[in-house]
């Protein structure tokens, strides 16, 4: 292996471990904040690809714009959904059971792949790519690397940097933190944790469909794209710690390593191999990595 | 005398069963018998130790790849090894699963014995050891016999039919005993508080682990049924999907009771009969899981108790209206 490939190599594992932090993100602060297991998120990821895919051709034909501003409309839109939905399914599920919740939510994917089949079918669909960032940077003598996925990388860290800063810096940031540990004081104190909650997932389903949105154009859209985004941030959320936004980065950046080397390296295992990772650290580490928030 | 009754009329139903349903209903009737036996594995985890795991179809999965991979395809196989083979082949993988699954709780516990199933889906579809993606054939079904003397031929479907009522009803009777003996008492201890058990002095642990190993090798004998009947075997048996239908089984029919579970597998079959019929839903029966979607959601916000807890949901409602009434009076 050269330097230049091994560096392609490292940059596709940073740009598919950030990818994976978008996604598993919105799943840890859920599962963190407000005790829901939710395994519909998957589905948001893939409600985001099909987005990029039906929105950019309406937004150049009639906004004028193109993948950004299908972009913009997207983001609104899942923050208007996420709020909707949390209020018509999840809200009473935080009394209830695990279990309930399960049900909840797998329900729920059997809804959002059925209706993904009847709007968009069920055919491989490629989403192209803004004009502007189509090219690719010259790495070493020989290789080269797509600007787009710079891009992506570029996008990820951003949220990553924001997301930080909100939760650690602001007010929200301060009753979700609050909010998680305890939900009755919070209340007692004066603050809305029923709102609180219904941003906290909304904000998580716009991080998942921001995800499926950029990462479109590269992985173009499927039926099921969503089942295998989902497991893998379980794995990601597992190693990383329930409710930890550092284990999450920290957990996504590890699987995306062992994935994009394992593939290079072992391609027959290349599939079990994060599992394999996954079973190591439980050896290790019951709680995952970062046990508290 | 209220509890043994419908089952008993149920086993003695599902007896008479051949000879009063068509070909295609006595088929369906051993698909549900099948599932049943999955679910009531898998009740044993969730309903009686508090363990839900999201992984149960791997132990299915593999007991159904064990008993295609390990039987010859010229001569049939011995019933006696092949049975016991393929459920302690699940049985390991549930032992090696549990393990390490069991060092983790509650949500975390959801997630990775859905994760380690996926490892067990990606092994068959990945690499070339049962068929890949395309999934292997059964040629020849096991028998049991002596010599050259055949008693039971599971490649006829009567015999087959009374076999799996036979393995549904031992199974049953199995978990019954099972939950009314000390160990069953102890798992109960576990589901209600764990933590109070530790402190009168249960290692739960093994407890657990033991739990999980018995359920995995049932899912196991499913398996075998579900490989012999249909002949054929692919990943998708693996795949959560199969996971997240049988929790659907378990909760449909009520958590907590072994009758449940039954119940459950029997409803979940019949509704995606009813849900991919031409007949009742033309040509939208090709979506029938948008169908299946939403009745799972309404069952979660409406029978929050399962199809087993309906009826004292609304004997309870009766109750209520029946005090205000005489309260106003």
């Amino acid at each position: 292996m050269t330097l230049a490939t091994f560096l392609v190599q490292c940059l596709n594992a940073l740009q598919y471990g950030l990818l994976l932090f978008l996604v598993a993100s919105g799943l840890t602060l859920i599962f963190g904040i407000m005790g829901v297991i939710n395994l519909a998120h998957g589905s948001f990821y893939m409600i985001g690809a099909y987005m990029a895919y039906a929105l950019s051709p309406w937004a150049a034909a009639h906004l004028g714009g193109g993948f950004f501003t299908a972009l913009g409309i997207g983001l609104v839109l899942s923050v208007a959904f996420g709020y909707v939905l949390e209020w018509m399914f999840i809200s009473y599920l935080y009394e209830r059971e695990h279990l309930q919740q399960v049900l909840m939510t797998y329900g729920l994917i059997l809804v959002f792949e059925e209706v993904r089949s009847i709007l968009a079918g069920d055919d491989v669909h490629g989403v192209a790519a803004p004009a502007w960032l189509a090219g690719s940077v010259p790495l070493g003598g020989l290789m080269t690397y797509p600007v787009y996925r710079l891009f992506m990388s570029a996008v990820c860290v951003a949220v990553a940097i924001g997301l930080f800063f909100v939760i650690a810096r602001t007010r929200l940031g301060m009753a979700i933190r609050a909010g998680a540990s305890n939900r009755e004081m919070v209340q007692s104190l004066g603050i809305d944790i029923r709102f609180v909650y219904r941003v906290v997932f909304a904000a998580g389903v716009a991080l998942a469909v921001l995800a499926g949105m950029i990462a479109a154009p590269v992985s173009s859209v499927y039926p099921g794209m969503g089942n295998q985004v989902l497991i893998i941030c379980f794995v990601v959320v597992v190693i990383g710690g329930i409710g930890s936004i550092r284990g999450a980065l920290v957990a996504a950046l590890l699987v995306g390593i062992v994935d994009t080397f394992g593939k290079v390296f072992f391609p027959q295992a290349a599939g079990m191999l994060v599992y394999v990772l996954m079973a190591a650290i439980l050896l290790w580490r019951p709680e995952g990595l970062f046990r508290h928030a | 005398m209220t509890r043994t009754l419908p089952v008993a009329l149920a086993v003695v139903g599902l007896a008479v069963f051949p000879w009063l349903g068509g070909k295609f209903y006595v088929d369906l009737a051993m698909t549900v018998m099948i599932l049943a036996i999955f679910a009531l594995s898998l009740e044993l985890l969730v309903g009686r130790t508090g363990l839900v795991s999201f992984g149960h179809a791997a132990f299915f999965g593999v007991g159904a790849y064990a008993t295609v991979l390990l039987s010859s395809k010229s001569a049939a196989p011995s019933l006696l090894w092949l049975l016991p083979a393929a459920m302690g082949a699940a049985a390991l993988l549930a032992a090696a699963i549990g393990a390490l699954s069991l060092r983790t709780r509650g949500i975390y516990f959801i997630m990775v014995t859905l994760a380690f199933a996926q490892m067990a889906y990606y092994v068959f579809h990945d690499t070339k050891l049962g068929g890949g993606s395309d999934g292997i054939y059964l040629y020849v079904k096991p028998v049991m016999g002596l010599g050259s003397a055949v008693w039971l031929d599971l490649d006829h479907p009567l015999p087959f039919y009374f076999f799996t009522l036979g393995c549904l009803a031992a199974v049953f009777a199995f978990l019954a005993m099972l939950s009314r003996s000390p160990y069953g008492h102890a798992l109960a201890g576990i589901r209600a508080n764990e933590q109070r058990m530790r402190a009168a002095g249960f290692s739960t642990y093994p407890y657990k682990l033991a739990a999980f190993i018995v359920a995995g090798a049932l899912a196991g004998l499913a398996g075998f049924l579900y490989a012999v009947k249909d002949g054929f075997v692919n990943p998708e048996i693996l795949a959560w999907h199969q996971s997240g239908s049988v929790l659907l089984m378990v909760i449909l029919g009520g958590i907590g009771s072994w009758r449940g579970a039954v119940i459950g597998a029997f409803a979940f079959v019949a509704l995606k009969e009813l849900f991919q019929s031409d007949v009742v839903f033309g040509a939208f029966a090709r979506h029938w899981q948008l169908l299946l979607g939403l009745t799972i959601i309404a069952a979660v916000a409406l029978m929050p108790n399962g199809l087993i807890g309906v009826a004292a949901q609304l004997r309870a409602r009766r109750r209520a209206s029946a005090t205000k009434i005489a309260h106003a009076g």
